[in-house]
């Protein structure tokens, strides 16, 4: 399977320079950018691990890029992925996600209903890459 | 009744057993400058010929406010001049011989905190069967701060949204189960699994499907948390489906909302056809449970459309938000139902912005402060598809719903490919946006890069690229020409 989350996951993975360019757009909105990974891609894991803090005074998408091909040579077997944060009042949070890096395999989830009264299911996700300790999940 | 003029009565004159003009009982104030604190009105009157449209302008602030139609003198028991609605400015609408905008202040104190259904029993009660008018029309409101401040508004909104489902940057993607009614409950969970899986964020009730001999709400629900589970499995993606809990009153609404909660669905919806009461009713309930709570505008056109008399759809979105609705229907301008580009324009600013300037091309009257009031989606429902989408993302921009039902659903590869051509067409478009490209000209060929490496994309513009729906509007903006949608 293919995870979907983030903006662009149902386009082909992103180059560099396609990357280089979304990350200038969040750049040149005043937004801070900033890098985060996990082994863990259950949808609603939040809190990825972060790569790096928010940048919030670098003009220049490419000082991403940088720290981005760095993450990929450590954490070739994880997912990682651009976050991008607008502090503006009223919004004070993300504006753009997209994952910048995903593993060679993706087994999925698996899927566990719990039958309880009345016909009615307890459903449990569980990426089937998170039997492993972390660290080990992905090859 | 002759011989009204802008000079004030005596209080004696004033209060003589029977009949005056309104605008000599102290309705017509054309030197009143409105209060930060009053609620503005303004409303468009077609007066019966011969009536002159002052005198039906403070007839409108009389019969909305405090006036019958004699002089009664339990008005002395009170502090009339502050109940009395005052009509302060009167003017032509422009390009018409017989319509006029009336502007009218209400204090404060005549409305209830926090209550709709308040505001609306004075402001369009008994007023709209007023003889002495052919037609009315309430175009705007503005709420002062302290009012708005009485509200809770939107639940959710639209920042909390997206952090919840871990979207951002792109519309949300939605469509509606198809045929409307009919299908069984396992045959409409078929729809939302493959539209789910296909890419869509969400998928939709219809607003009347509720609980009929064809399918159970209950039937419904079990079937549609099922498909909703599976697809969150087969993406990876926080999915939803909207679980509409209208009903025949308001306590099995609660049972159903419960319902929905306890199977883990993130969000309900119910109709506009329940009323103010029911909906914010149900929007307190959404706060108090973290649901969102979406609202489908079933009803509205039978009295938003014509512009000489009824409401005006800016004025229901107002009413929205402050009840407290996540999303509301408000238009798609290229679709299938009414919408001309500066108006629908205006209602998305409604819906989303933190202060609404006055801005007559898109039919704003009046400054509007929503003091951190929560931002409510905007839905764009009705006959769109994915060879409009540079037109959509142009004309609506990235905080809003796009909802492809027949677009979806009627696709010839079926309603996973249907969901998928939706997907790739959005996210191609904003890759393109961001990149600085001219997506209003090169949207077209935009969508046909993307379909070289995505077939369901290329059957969808070769089924619907052509299809759109030019037809005139009834509701435009009084004060520019409009423009043309494609």
């Amino acid at each position: 399977m293919r995870l979907t989350q983030g903006t662009f996951s149902f386009l082909p993975d992103l180059s560099d320079d396609q990357i280089y360019r979304q990350v200038q757009y969040c750049i040149d909105n005043g937004w801070a950018v900033s890098l985060e990974y996990t082994d863990d891609p259950h949808p609603r894991n939040t809190y990825w691990e972060m790569w790096n803090r928010p940048m919030f005074d670098n003009p220049d998408a490419q000082a991403l890029i940088e720290e981005l091909k760095e993450a990929r040579a450590q954490l070739a077997t994880y997912y990682i992925r651009v976050v991008a944060f607008d502090n503006s009042h009223g919004w004070e949070a993300p504006r753009l996600s997209f994952i910048a890096h995903r593993p060679a395999e993706e087994p999925g989830f698996r899927l566990e209903r719990t039958e309880t009264e009345k016909r009615r299911q307890q459903y449990t996700l569980q990426p089937y890459a998170s039997a492993h300790p972390p660290g080990q999940r992905y090859r | 009744m002759e011989g009204s003029s802008n000079q004030p009565l005596s209080t004696k004159e004033r209060y003589k057993e029977g009949v005056l003009n309104y605008r000599d009982m102290g309705f017509w104030r054309p030197d009143y400058d409105p209060a930060d604190t009053d609620i503005l009105a303004v409303f468009r009157i077609t007066p019966q010929d011969g009536v002159d449209p002052i005198e039906a302008a403070a007839a409108v602030a009389g019969e909305s406010s405090t006036a019958t139609w004699t002089v009664v003198w339990t008005d002395r028991l009170t502090a009339y001049d502050k109940y009395r609605g005052k009509a302060y400015h009167v003017e032509q609408v422009p390009g018409t011989q017989d319509q006029w905008f009336a502007y009218i202040a209400y204090d404060l104190d005549l409305f209830e905190p926090g209550s709709i259904t308040n505001v609306t029993a004075s402001i369009i009660g008994n007023v709209f069967g007023f003889k002495p008018l052919k037609g009315l029309r309430l175009e705007d409101m503005r709420f002062p701060v302290a009012y708005v401040k009485t509200f809770n508004g939107p639940a959710t909104g639209i920042v909390v949204e997206r952090e919840r489902l871990d979207k951002f940057g792109r519309p949300l993607l939605g469509a509606t189960v198809k045929p409307k009614l009919g299908l069984s409950g396992r045959n409409y969970g078929r729809v939302v699994y493959e539209a789910l899986k296909g890419g869509l964020d969400f998928t939709k009730d219809d607003e009347n499907i509720n609980s009929q001999p064809f399918m159970h709400w209950r039937d419904r629900f079990l079937y549609c948390m099922e498909a909703v589970n599976k697809a969150e499995a087969a993406t990876g993606e926080v999915k939803g489906t909207y679980l509409n809990v209208t009903a025949p009153d308001i306590e099995q609404m609660y049972e159903r909302a419960e319902f929905a909660k306890e199977l883990g669905s993130p969000i309900v919806m119910v109709d506009l056809v329940v009323g103010y009461t029911g909906i914010q009713s149900l929007a307190n309930w959404c706060r108090r449970n973290n649901m969102i709570l979406h609202l489908h505008r079933a009803g509205h056109s039978t009295y938003t459309r014509q512009k000489t008399h009824g409401v005006s759809f800016r004025v229901i979105v107002k009413w929205m938000r402050l009840i407290g609705v996540d999303h509301i229907h408000a238009g798609t301008v290229v679709g299938k139902l009414e919408g001309d580009p500066m108006t629908t324009a205006g209602y998305y600013d409604v819906c989303r912005e933190e202060h609404n300037p006055r801005n007559l091309e898109k039919g704003l009257f009046f400054d509007q402060d929503w003091a951190s009031l929560n931002r409510t989606f905007p839905v764009a429902s009705g006959g769109i598809h994915a060879g409009q989408m540079h037109q959509l993302l142009h004309y609506l921009g990235e905080d809003t719903i796009l909802q492809f039902g027949g677009g979806t659903i009627g696709h010839p590869m079926g309603i996973e490919a249907g969901a998928t051509a939706n997907r790739v067409a959005l996210e191609a478009m904003i890759l393109a946006r961001n990149e600085g490209r001219d997506t209003w000209n090169e949207g077209p060929e935009i969508l046909r890069e993307a379909a070289k490496w995505c077939t369901p994309l290329q059957k969808a513009l070769d089924t619907w690229g052509d299809v759109t729906f030019d037809y005139a509007s009834t509701d435009s903006p009084d004060y520019v020409t409009t423009p043309t949608t494609a």
